[in-house]
């Protein structure tokens, strides 16, 4: 049976848990720059590159895959978060990125493939550090940094390469701007139809403001209009503020969303020295109330979470009943910042 | 938003989408994009939202336009705008470039409009396709291979295919528009007399075969037949909209305001629209047209004025004078408050003020509109006259004003409609203006300005050349040391030239103020308490327009030779054939009566910056009582013009052969050369640096003329002279759109009899405004030809001072209500805009016109791209 089919399957029965972050599991190895390059031959300084240690310490990022998959993901995601040409400009190595991709997605399948039970191996894209709805000249609304076939270009070279190494899914995550996501979206499905392989997509959204918008000033129910044309496995909500701001919108998703939901949420904010400490059970206590009012069918963690967090949502999950999917509206919606549903 | 009942009830059922900023549908719209100003194009959309449309239909199909473009950089533009981004746009138009630049950048999840069968079902599938990974809705016009759908079987049976294809390729259903195509019905025409009820049978049948789709239509075209009849058109689009809804139609692109309420249409003209709706009988057409002629003019028979406020007490009564602008009794009413009030100046200070007051507040709330206001300030006018006398055998000193503004048309041009509108309503608000006319140079301006102790200087023009003029005042004014503020307007004028070089030449404030609605404000910001922050705002604000200027390159305009090689190439079939009569035809007493028929209101309007499309204006509801007033007053004085003759048009049309050289037009029997500039913007593939001469063969026909209206300016003097600056302003505002008519009439004079061309042409007025005929007349001066300084040249070919007119020396053309320009007559001749050329360009075209490269500088000035000049 193919990805898709098993994934539906399982979701029918039970609440599946997603893995947590890398980049704060890595930040707490206090790694050096020498580290991070290993013996690449690159210019710029590569404190902070995470993506570039499925290159240069792969062992590191297997490790971290590991402990999640221990700790009972089932879903488990790519390190590749910012392995894209636009943010791994910053760093000066935008032409390994599909190295990076394809061997972060063989690093994770191999840990997924190890593994007690049928596990999923999900290719992290990211928003990229740019913006398509948003101008960053105040003095110039019009102007854009970057245009959508760049962004297609850019997101069709990380998919490619993800798809190549194996991964199941396409996780377009952290979205804050909802154009960069339908910039994702196209270039997975050019992709799949490039190599003739279904590529289901999960779309999780950030919320940057607690009346419940994005970046791009979208409001959850404006993001769903905007990205069911990608007929995704998944759409949610991660990252944002902590789980207890999250639950309103979150609440008025899973109300609409005739797919499977999923939230994975920081733990907690982050403290003065932009840690985060919520402690793994309390970030689990409010996973337990969406799950108990039926909000979500797969949970797991974003920044700050380890693999600790991950295994109290693991027991949080354990034998509960998951979302019952709604039928497919039939009205026609359509969306501007806000949605707008028009009676079939 | 007034709405059909139904419509109003179910809002989640059936959604307005506003049709305004759509420049084949709203002439201010495109007026807007054609000049780039995008702010206020972005107005027009927060308007639209604020009134009620629920999506907004955008749609820049515009030959002069780069399309593509265009919509990128709107859509861009609105996505910056919560109170706009937040309802869905419907990305309209006939080109997939242009939507897919939309799509591009669109925020939400858009409507395309549109995508049908016409090339076929592969075609068809491959643009849905790309929809659908934009993740976009669709609308599928009822047109397939062998045209549109005009009966109810083809409509349904177009929608059914179309829906079957959509589906079984997994375009969801829900995601699919149909629009079954409206028809204008009643038009006296028997094929057509089903229109309406095939729309809404086949909406019924399409909603109920094809599951989850939306119907959606466009309203406007149902009442085509009765254009210029408001009344019948919105109770047909209400009847309309109260059966088609039920039936299916859940979107109208429909100007949401203008729509009645069922119940309250008159019940017989309600039956008589459900009759032609429903085609209930062979005599239903007939009935509604004749009952339609009733509703010609009805609603200002409604608003005839009643006389109660006779009644009230004489203070009462000139403030009511003032606000309605009714001037019948003012002599009287004034009389007797003096004697009541002991002195007469307390007569000013009480009642009168007040009433001014009351103006003032209504014009900034935008409850009154400038006609109004220029007619309250008549009324003002007279009862000071009237008072006058009094006042001076009791004065104790002068009475101090608010302020003093010395305002003046440049030097050189001689328009001054806009200047005398600031006047007046300055005037309203207390200040003292004086007005040095037109054709001022600088050494008056200033004299002036010192003589009146002024507080500051307006300065407006109409012509390119005048912005020049505008620097050197602005650098006169430094020269002299003077720090009193600068105020710059007129219709050629902009913030960004203000910003860049007029307020660069004099470090007094210099502040753009373009409507006559904005400079009450500003002046009195610039005389009030904070006017040091106001100014330092201003300051501010332009300082930032010239950092971005110089840190911001143009798009670097192509070399010359590389434009020549993209220009475009005129198809020898496409050439008109030899004019059947040649030489030069005077008209001197062309029928003022005949142009009337054909003014184009829309402008005049304009004018009066009454905002909106003639006829619908009329009806509007923000400016429809105003512009309906200012309407019935043209009317009137456009009788009187007629019947007493105050105007005469003069016109002169010359036809000569023509040898084309490169870029150049040479006449050949008078052996003169006239030099056409060729744009030099980057194009897309597939779109040409266009330049006119393009559009001459080797050997070739051209046309020129010139036509004028006399006669307006003496007369205006008296108007002003009597206090009444309404009607001098009305008169001239009048004289400008004959002059305009006359243009037009006389081209297709030309076109039909003189050249011949097109002789068997027969177009509507509506068609003669929006130039749907074969050629143009390109003037001098204006984007396809930018060079005023081609005038003389033109004046001399059409014999000396073509119809009575003389030029300035900066080519204004006197009478001001004047037209001139070129004739070409290939079928594919079309305007353009030159835009900004290269320094390549103007130093070629300096020595093809036969003059030293900084003369041709200062006359292209607009035209320059920056880095070829010192500037």
């Amino acid at each position: 049976m193919s990805a898709r089919g098993d994934f539906l399957a399982l979701i029918a029965e039970r609440v599946l848990v997603k893995d947590g972050a890398y980049g704060t599991m890595v930040q707490d190895r206090g790694l050096t720059p020498e580290d991070y390059a290993g013996t690449l031959p690159l210019e710029a300084e590569q404190r902070g590159n995470n993506d570039l240690l499925n290159l240069t310490q792969p062992e590191i990022v297997t490790q971290i895959a590991r402990g999640f998959a221990a700790a009972g993901a089932a879903l488990i995601a790519t390190n590749t978060f910012n392995a894209n040409a636009i943010s791994q400009a910053d760093y000066g190595a935008e032409h390994l990125v599909a190295e990076m991709n394809e061997e972060a997605a063989r690093l994770v399948r191999a840990v997924a493939d190890a593994a007690q039970g049928r596990r999923f191996v999900a290719g992290a894209v990211g928003p990229t550090n740019k913006t398509l709805s948003l101008s960053p000249d105040v003095d110039n609304p019009a102007y854009r940094e970057v245009t959508f076939e760049r962004m297609v270009e850019v997101y069709e070279e990380q998919v490619a390469a993800l798809a190549r190494g194996g991964v199941d899914f396409i996780l377009i995550e952290t979205i804050f701007d909802t154009l960069n996501a339908k910039a994702a979206i196209m270039a997975t499905l050019n992709v799949e139809a490039r190599i003739g392989r279904e590529l289901p997509m999960m779309l999780s959204m950030t919320l940057t403001d607690l009346s419940g918008r994005n970046l791009s000033g979208h409001t959850v129910e404006a993001f769903l209009a905007m990205v069911a044309h990608a007929d995704p496995i998944t759409v949610g909500l991660n990252c944002s503020f902590g789980a207890e701001a999250l639950r309103p919108h979150l609440k008025s998703l899973a109300a609409r969303a005739p797919f499977p939901v999923m939230a994975y949420p920081n733990a907690g904010l982050p403290n003065d020295l932009g840690a985060y400490d919520e402690a793994a059970e309390d970030t689990a206590r409010q996973v337990r109330e969406w799950i108990g009012e039926g909000l979500v069918n797969v949970v797991g963690g974003c920044c700050g979470t380890t693999p600790a967090h991950i295994a109290a949502i693991a027991r949080e999950a354990e034998g509960a009943a998951p979302r019952a999917i709604p039928d497919s509206d039939p009205a026609m919606l359509l969306a501007g910042l806000e949605p707008m549903r028009l009676a079939s | 938003m007034r709405a059909a009942t139904r419509a109003s009830a179910a809002s989640t059922r059936f959604v307005m989408v506003g049709e305004r900023t759509n420049v084949t549908g709203s002439a201010r719209f495109r007026k807007l994009i054609l000049e780039g100003d995008y702010d206020a194009a972005v107005d027009v959309a927060r308007a639209q939202v604020a009134n009620g449309a629920q999506i907004i239909d955008v749609n820049m199909d515009e030959g002069l336009l780069d399309g593509a473009e265009a919509m990128s950089l709107f859509l861009r533009r609105i996505a910056a705008e919560p109170d706009i981004a937040r309802v869905p746009v419907m990305i309209d138009s006939s080109k997939w470039e242009v939507i897919e630049a939309g799509l591009k950048v669109v925020s939400g999840k858009p409507i395309v409009n549109s995508i049908s069968l016409k090339d076929g079902e592969e075609f068809f599938l491959d643009r849905a396709r790309s929809v659908r990974a934009y993740g976009a809705a669709v609308v599928v016009m009822t047109f397939d291979e062998e045209g549109q759908a005009d009966t109810k079987a083809r409509k349904v049976a177009i929608c059914q295919r179309a829906y079957r294809l959509l589906v079984d390729s997994g375009f969801p259903p829900q995601d699919i528009i149909f629009d079954p195509n409206i028809f204008a019905v009643a038009t006296g025409i028997d094929e057509h007399r089903r229109y309406g009820v095939d729309f809404i049978e086949a909406a019924r049948e399409i909603r109920a075969t094809c599951p989850h789709v939306q119907i959606s239509g466009g309203l406007s075209n149902l009442s085509f037949s009765f254009r210029g009849n408001e009344p019948v058109r919105r109770a047909l689009h209400s009847v309309f909209l109260y059966h088609a809804i039920p039936a299916g139609l859940s979107m109208a692109i429909v100007n949401a305001g203008q729509l009645d309420v069922y119940d309250a249409i008159d019940p017989q003209l309600r039956a008589a629209c459900e009759d032609v709706l429903f085609d209930r009988d062979a005599g239903a057409t007939d009935r509604l047209v004749e009952i339609a002629e009733r509703y010609r003019g009805g609603t200002r028979r409604a608003e005839e004025k009643d006389d109660a406020w006779r009644e009230a007490n004489v203070d009462e009564r000139l403030v009511h004078a003032l606000v309605e602008g009714i001037d019948a009794h003012i002599l009287e009413d004034v009389e007797e408050a003096r004697k009541a009030a002991g002195r007469a100046i307390e007569v000013i200070e009480g009642p009168l003020m007040d009433g001014m007051n009351r103006v003032g507040d209504l014009f900034g709330e935008g409850k009154m509109f400038l006609p109004q206001v220029v007619k309250s300030a008549r009324v003002m006018k007279k009862a000071v006259a009237q008072l006058l006398p009094f006042i001076e055998a009791e004065s104790d000193g002068a009475s101090v004003a608010k302020g003093r503004i010395v305002l003046a048309t440049v030097k050189g041009d001689v328009h001054d409609i806009g200047k005398n509108i600031v006047g007046v309503v300055l005037q309203c608000n207390g200040y003292e203006v004086t007005d040095l006319g037109v054709m001022v140079g600088w050494p008056d301006i200033l004299a002036a300005a010192r003589r009146e102790n002024a507080d500051m200087i307006g300065l407006s023009g109409l012509i390119t050349p005048s912005l020049d003029e505008m620097v050197s005042v602005a650098g006169e004014m430094q020269r002299e040391g003077l720090t009193m503020p600068l105020l710059i307007g007129g219709a050629t004028t902009s913030r960004v030239h203000t910003a860049l070089r007029i307020a660069s030449a004099y470090e007094g404030p210099v502040i753009h103020v373009n409507d006559a609605s904005r400079a009450v404000g500003v002046v009195a910001k610039l005389l009030g308490e904070d006017r040091e922050t106001y100014v330092g705002e201003i300051g501010a604000d332009y300082a930032d327009i010239r950092d971005k200027r110089a840190g911001k390159g143009k798009t670097k305009p192509v070399p010359l030779a590389e434009a020549r090689a993209n220009g475009f190439v005129a198809d020898p079939a496409g050439k008109a054939s030899a004019p059947a009569r040649t030489g030069l035809h005077r008209f001197d007493d062309w029928s003022i009566a005949d142009l009337r028929q054909t003014i184009d209101w829309t402008p005049f309007f304009r004018a009066w910056e009454l905002a909106g499309t003639y006829p619908a204006i009329l009806d509007d509801p923000v400016v429809g009582t105003s512009a309906r007033s200012l309407h019935a007053d043209a009317d009137a004085m456009l009788d009187r013009i007629i019947e007493e003759g105050w105007l005469a048009a003069r016109g002169v049309a010359g036809l000569w052969p023509v040898r084309r050289e490169g870029d150049d037009a040479v006449l050949v029997e008078h052996d003169v050369r006239l030099p056409f500039l060729r744009q030099q913007t980057p194009k897309r593939e597939g779109r040409s640096n266009d330049c006119l001469a393009d559009f001459l063969l080797d050997e070739d026909w051209l046309g020129g003329f010139a036509v004028a209206i006399h006669g307006a300016e003496p007369r205006a003097k008296t108007f002003e002279k009597a206090g009444d600056d309404y009607s001098a302003i009305l008169l001239k505002a009048l004289a400008d759109r004959l002059a305009e008519s006359f243009a037009e009439a006389l081209h297709a004079h030309v076109r039909r009899d003189l050249w011949g061309y097109a002789a068997g042409e027969a177009l509507t007025n509506d068609e003669l405004i929006a130039e749907r005929y074969r050629g143009i007349r390109p003037a001098p001066g204006y984007p396809a030809c930018p060079d005023h300084s081609l005038k003389p040249i033109l004046f001399e070919l059409l014999g000396g001072d073509p119809a009575g007119i003389s030029l300035t020396e900066n080519f204004a053309m006197w009478p001001a209500s004047a037209v001139s320009g070129f004739y070409f007559g290939h079928e594919k001749a079309h305007y353009f805009g030159v835009a900004r050329i290269g320094a390549d360009q103007l130093e070629e075209y300096a020595a093809r016109r036969g003059v030293p490269v900084e003369q041709a500088a200062k006359w292209l000035a607009p035209n320059l791209d920056e880095r070829a000049t010192s500037g």
